[in-house]
């Protein structure tokens, strides 16, 4: 028992019921929030902290033990995201003071921000998959408000089409849910991976598996990607680029939890499956990026492209492969964020995201080009930046063969082409929108960029850090990945009284 | 029983897929309404239908019903009100804003 794990959720939910009071004074609500996200962050590192030194972090609600209460689990993974999550929306927030506007401030955009993040913890912590359904409803909740709040013409369209694409996939869930509850009795995921193991993965808890993928791809932009362009296009920069850093990142973590703690027994299967949705992900996401005219299709593209290589080291599914999506997931959060917020910087100083009309903005602005040209090469995979220890893990243990066969050569070749596809994009914009002729004088900006890039550098720091301090992050990373891969040390920790 | 129950959860699961395919906002959202419904009937189903008292088994009752999925089901049901809701806010500031509840109608806007 450990009551520190539910901190990561309680600190920004009470942080968004006090900011939702105090409508008028917005410094006060400003103050209140960062303090919840720095205390929310505190608490993450000190639960890393406890997760590296003593195992894995319990916490039973009302006393009640495993199979028959929920719990809470802080295992080195949880943690590591826990961890990244509150560094991207520190610097989100940070964006926002600047640049969200005074309207939205009005319109509870504080309160919607602490919620979104306390479904995020919530959904990192949890585990009970029906707890898991309660907290992706939260985050959309949440999502959906933050999406919408503004009420322009292209906001309100986008919300609709992601509100019933989204409601229609909870939808989903939940049926996979009743069929898991009524085949096992239980929801808990500890137990639930027990009777699995104990039963064997037949035909039909596959089929189960599968419509849970399926609802975790809808969730995540694995392959089915379709509604992501046009909803991350359509909200201000700081939430775009929070749902960009956290909202799919939440459905890749739950693929990643559920097919190494549950059904990881048919690999030949699922994992097979996954194999191909990343690569068609890789590969379409990639032309999307590539053809893109607008800044803001192309970052979203650039997202999808991102969630398609992580899960091609979970479709590999060696020790080192899922070592390297997990590298790759935390440094992914950190990078698209960033890409975001600098894109929404190119975006807020020109006035319009169309690429053809954007040129020379370097003269004006070296910082922020600099800044995106390293995000480039970052998200590329080029060493040192935080790309590349993620990606040499996941391309080496796909050329090596995979835990099950002689090789996934396509996999390593697409998930190769894609790194270049995302390189040729970002450098287009860096390209069109920062060399050439500057036509755009200092006195015509339309916004002004004036400390909108402190939370950059933050993020640029960061990610440094995690590309040139690899070898000091490794140990963690391993003990994450070491704990995905041996799904008795989770076992143990939640089920280990009852047992 | 429970046959009974599955044919008419997938009846109303193939009306709600129906609706959502339709243009009009409003026939849309009624569909996702019952799709919800739909799975909140599937729960109870899979949970299996039979009567019984309230599961106190320290008053000795032997046959009790499973408050598990009613519990799941309570929770699903609050969560789908509030996004019901929400849609149909969304839909009537949806055609204020954009004069039109047709979805087809709305393909071309712009970023202003």
């Amino acid at each position: 028992m450990n009551n520190l794990v539910v901190l990561p959720l309680l600190i920004p939910m009470l942080g968004g019921l006090i900011t939702a009071i105090f409508r008028k004074n917005i410094i006060f609500r400003r103050l209140l929030s960062l303090l919840a996200i720095v205390l929310t962050g505190a608490a993450s590192l000190l639960l890393a902290a406890q997760a590296s030194r003593d195992g894995v972090q319990l916490l039973e609600m009302g006393g009640w033990p495993a199979p028959f209460g929920i719990v809470f689990v802080a295992d080195m993974f949880s943690a590591l995201l826990l961890v990244t999550s509150s560094l991207v929306a520190m610097a989100c927030l940070l964006f926002a003071f600047r640049s969200i506007g005074e309207h939205r401030e009005r319109f509870y955009f504080y309160p919607l921000f602490l919620f979104l993040i306390a479904g995020v913890n919530g959904a990192f912590l949890t585990g009970d998959l029906f707890n898991l359904f309660v907290c992706f409803e939260v985050i959309l909740l949440a999502s959906y408000v933050l999406l919408s709040l503004g009420g322009t013409k292209i906001q309100l369209r986008e919300t609709i089409k992601y509100v019933v694409f989204n409601a229609v996939s909870s939808m989903l869930f939940l049926v996979a849910v009743a069929y898991l509850y009524a085949v096992f009795g239980t929801l808990n995921m500890a137990h639930l991976a027990q009777l699995v193991a104990e039963a064997g993965q037949s035909g039909f808890i596959s089929v189960i598996a599968v419509l849970l993928l399926i609802v975790f791809s809808l969730k995540s932009a694995l392959f089915l990607f379709f509604w992501l362009p046009g909803a991350y296009g359509a909200p201000p920069v700081a939430v775009a680029a929070l749902f960009a850093a956290l909202l799919t990142k939440v459905g890749v973590y739950a693929i990643l939890r559920t097919f190494t703690l549950i059904f990881y027994h048919q690999p030949g299967l699922t994992h097979d499956l996954m194999a191909v949705l990343a690569a068609l992900t890789m590969l379409l996401a990639g032309l999307g990026a590539v053809s893109g005219k607008d800044i803001r299709s192309i970052l979203s593209y650039n997202v999808i492209i991102g969630v398609g290589f992580i899960i091609a080291g979970l479709a590999v599914f060696t020790l080192d492969s899922v070592i390297g999506s997990i590298y790759y997931l935390m440094h992914d959060m950190l990078m698209k964020a960033l890409l975001f917020l600098l894109g929404g910087v190119i975006i807020i100083i020109v006035g319009h995201g169309r690429l053809q009309e954007i040129s020379g903005l370097i003269r004006n602005h070296p910082l922020t080009g600099w800044l995106f040209f390293i995000t480039a090469l970052a998200l590329t995979g080029l060493p040192p930046w935080s790309g590349f220890p993620g990606k040499v893990l996941i391309i080496r243990q796909a050329l090596a063969g995979g835990a099950e066969h002689g090789g996934y050569f396509w996999l390593a070749g697409i998930a190769l082409l894609s790194s270049l596809m995302v390189l040729y994009s970002l450098l287009r914009i860096f390209i069109n929108g920062f060399w050439g002729e500057t036509v755009l004088p200092r006195a015509m900006e339309k916004g002004s960029a004036k400390g909108l890039l402190y939370p950059c550098l933050i993020l640029t720091l960061a990610g440094a850090l995690l590309g040139i301090g690899a070898e000091l992050f490794y140990p963690y990373i391993a003990l994450a990945g070491n704990g995905l891969m041996n799904p008795d040390i989770y076992l143990q920790a939640v089920l280990g009284e009852v047992i | 029983m429970e046959t009974l129950m599955s044919i008419l959860i997938g009846v109303l699961f193939t009306i709600g897929v129906y609706l959502i395919l339709e243009r009009k906002l409003l026939r849309i959202i009624l569909g996702s309404a019952i799709i919800s419904h739909a799975t909140h009937l599937l729960i109870i189903t899979m949970g299996g239908l039979k009567k019984g008292d309230a599961p106190l088994l320290a008053l000795g009752k032997t046959s009790y019903a499973d408050p598990l999925p009613q519990a799941l089901i309570l929770t699903a049901i609050v969560i789908n009100f509030a996004i019901t809701a929400f849609l149909l806010v969304l839909a009537y500031r949806a055609h204020g804003e954009l004069g039109s509840d047709d979805m087809e109608s709305l393909k071309d806007i712009e970023h202003e």
